[in-house]
């Protein structure tokens, strides 16, 4: 009777359990299944072990995207921090500003970068130059720096925002430098809106392929180019266990981020 | 120090926004060209309006949208009032880790191991990968507006806390009309927020709609301008791009506009007390 009761009183979740369950969970079991057979349905593990060959490929995506997941938070800090710092009716046009970019379609944004920077593009014909950028991963690092920086920024922005402003003057009270009362008060009170700022940049960096395929010129293939390849080929096994391994390497090292942040402010942006 | 800070805004908000303004220049080219910009016109506009796919793309994404958005926020709430009362901490733990897979893995696994899943179902019930499109993608959006619901939705329900609804229950509501009449009234902001985070994420959704959509040839905007700039660009997905930006950027004033006049008149109360 009491159990029934238990299981009534939170009756409301029971859709989005079902629907987890079917849309979440079962996905999921398919990947690794698709993972670990082979085209006509048998179990093998040649997939995975297939997947020594895509090590360089799975290098270089780690490669760019930490380096822009890095000048994102080089550029960004400041950034978050000075807007968190205007008057408030400044901080609402500042945040406005972000936003919209970050609204308009990735692909849109990726595309007109790649117009202004080809080979006969608008950079190239205004300053009558034959700069060569596309191709190159110089090119592929900005375009990612470029799509997800407000991702950067805004987290870090709503944690800073938070900080007490006492702090600051308690912090000088009791002696600190304006560097120290930065590294030593505010740097450590906003890590949890520098972990939330990564993991938004780099999950979509090293997942990314349309980035890769217009400003990469097709000169170098990512971990997300070779999982749409698969898929556009129809080669879903090796595309499944692909997945699967980046999926396992990303929750870990979330997971292994979210243990140095005890809450989770910060993690949700608007 | 001020102005250092000054100039440093105004340097990294002008290399975010060059780019959406080259955009929306040569989304007014004479010339069919987006490297020379050699005279204003409006050709490209006029050519993507008599284009009827780009009017049924912008139907079907603002369809999908719309359903999402409201199917989400339907579960995504009920979700959260039920997450709120379970008494099993492990529980509310296991289902809020499962509820936030779809946020925290890349896109791209998302949609892959949803298309796998669709092929599976479809293979099974002997349909041919045409049926997908509207119906597969539904489900997806859903599935990966549902956390941003239940993120927006579950820290309103715990603030507002259970003794209005106690009260409620006592003054003799049934549990439903105390959850509709006086819980539901209380935690509205954030539904509505919830709401328009999934409304957004849909509409602002490639990859996952990418992967299921099939063999199908439902389209969407997102798809539409994918296999625009699969080819060689003209103006005229210039000209659709800017119309988004637009339609985004009068989207943002609005809503801005709505929240500043609440902290105005808010001021104004106070001066008036």
């Amino acid at each position: 009777m009491k159990k029934k009761h238990s299981i009534m009183r939170s009756i409301a979740a029971a859709p989005h359990v079902f629907w987890s369950i079917l849309f979440i969970i079962l996905p999921l079991i398919i990947v690794v299944y698709y993972a670990f057979t082979d085209s006509e349905g048998s179990f093998s593990f040649e997939n995975i072990l297939s997947l020594a060959d895509y090590a360089p490929i799975f290098a270089l995506s780690l490669e760019l995207s930490v380096i822009a997941t890095f000048i994102c938070l080089i550029i960004g800090y400041p950034m978050a921090y000075i807007i968190a710092k205007a008057k408030p009716e400044r901080q609402k046009l500042y945040i406005m500003l972000l936003m919209l970019p970050m609204w308009t379609n990735l692909l849109i944004r990726t595309y007109s970068i790649m117009a202004i920077l080809d080979d006969g593009g608008f950079l190239n014909s205004l300053l009558n130059t034959s700069l060569h950028i596309v191709g190159t991963k110089g090119a592929v690092i900005f375009g990612m720096v470029y799509d997800f920086l407000p991702y950067m920024v805004l987290p870090i922005y709503t944690c800073v925002s938070k900080i007490d402003k006492n702090m600051w003057e308690a912090a000088s009270d009791l002696g600190c430098k304006p560097v120290q009362v930065m590294t030593r008060v505010i740097l450590p009170l906003s890590t949890s809106g520098i972990i939330s700022g990564v993991t938004m940049v780099l999950v979509p960096s090293i997942s990314t392929f349309y980035i890769s395929q217009k400003l990469g010129g097709g000169t170098f293939e990512l971990i997300g180019d070779t999982i749409e390849r698969q898929f556009v080929t129809g080669a879903l096994n090796t595309g499944a266990a692909i997945s699967l391994v980046m999926m396992i390497l990303i929750l870990i090292s979330l997971s292994v981020m979210n243990r140095f942040t005890d809450s989770d402010e910060g993690g949700i942006i608007v | 120090m001020k102005h250092l800070s000054r100039i440093y805004l105004i340097l990294i908000f002008g290399i975010l926004y060059i780019p959406i303004l080259t955009l929306i220049l040569f989304s007014f080219n004479a010339e069919n060209s987006t490297a020379v910009f050699s005279g204003f016109s409006f050709r490209w506009y006029i050519e993507l309006f008599n284009s009827p796919d780009t009017f049924e793309a912008l139907r079907n994404t603002l369809i999908l949208a719309v359903l999402s958005a409201l199917i989400s926020t339907v579960i995504g709430t009920a979700a959260a009032e039920g997450i709120y009362r379970m008494r099993s901490k492990l529980m509310k733990s296991a289902i809020s880790s499962v509820t936030n897979i779809p946020m925290m893995n890349p896109d791209i696994v998302t949609g892959m191991s949803m298309m796998l899943f669709f092929v599976a179902v479809f293979g099974i019930l002997g349909l041919s990968g045409d049926s997908m499109g509207f119906v597969t993608m539904l489900i997806a959006h859903v599935t990966f507006c549902l956390p941003y619901v239940i993120l927006s939705v579950l820290p309103r329900i715990n603030e507002l806390g259970n003794s209005l609804s106690e009260a409620a229950l006592d003054l003799g509501c049934t549990p439903i009309q105390a959850f509709f009449k006086v819980k539901l009234p209380n935690i509205m902001p954030g539904v509505i927020s919830g709401m328009v985070m999934a409304f957004t994420m849909s509409l602002d959704d490639f990859v996952i709609s990418y992967f299921v959509v099939g063999s199908s040839s439902f389209q969407t905007l997102p798809l539409l301008i994918y296999s625009m700039t699969k080819k060689k660009v003209t103006p005229d997905m210039y000209a659709l791009s800017t119309l988004v930006v637009v339609t985004i950027f009068i989207l943002l004033v609005i809503s801005n506009l709505k929240s500043g006049k609440r902290v105005g008149d808010k001021r104004k109360g106070g001066v008036k007390k």
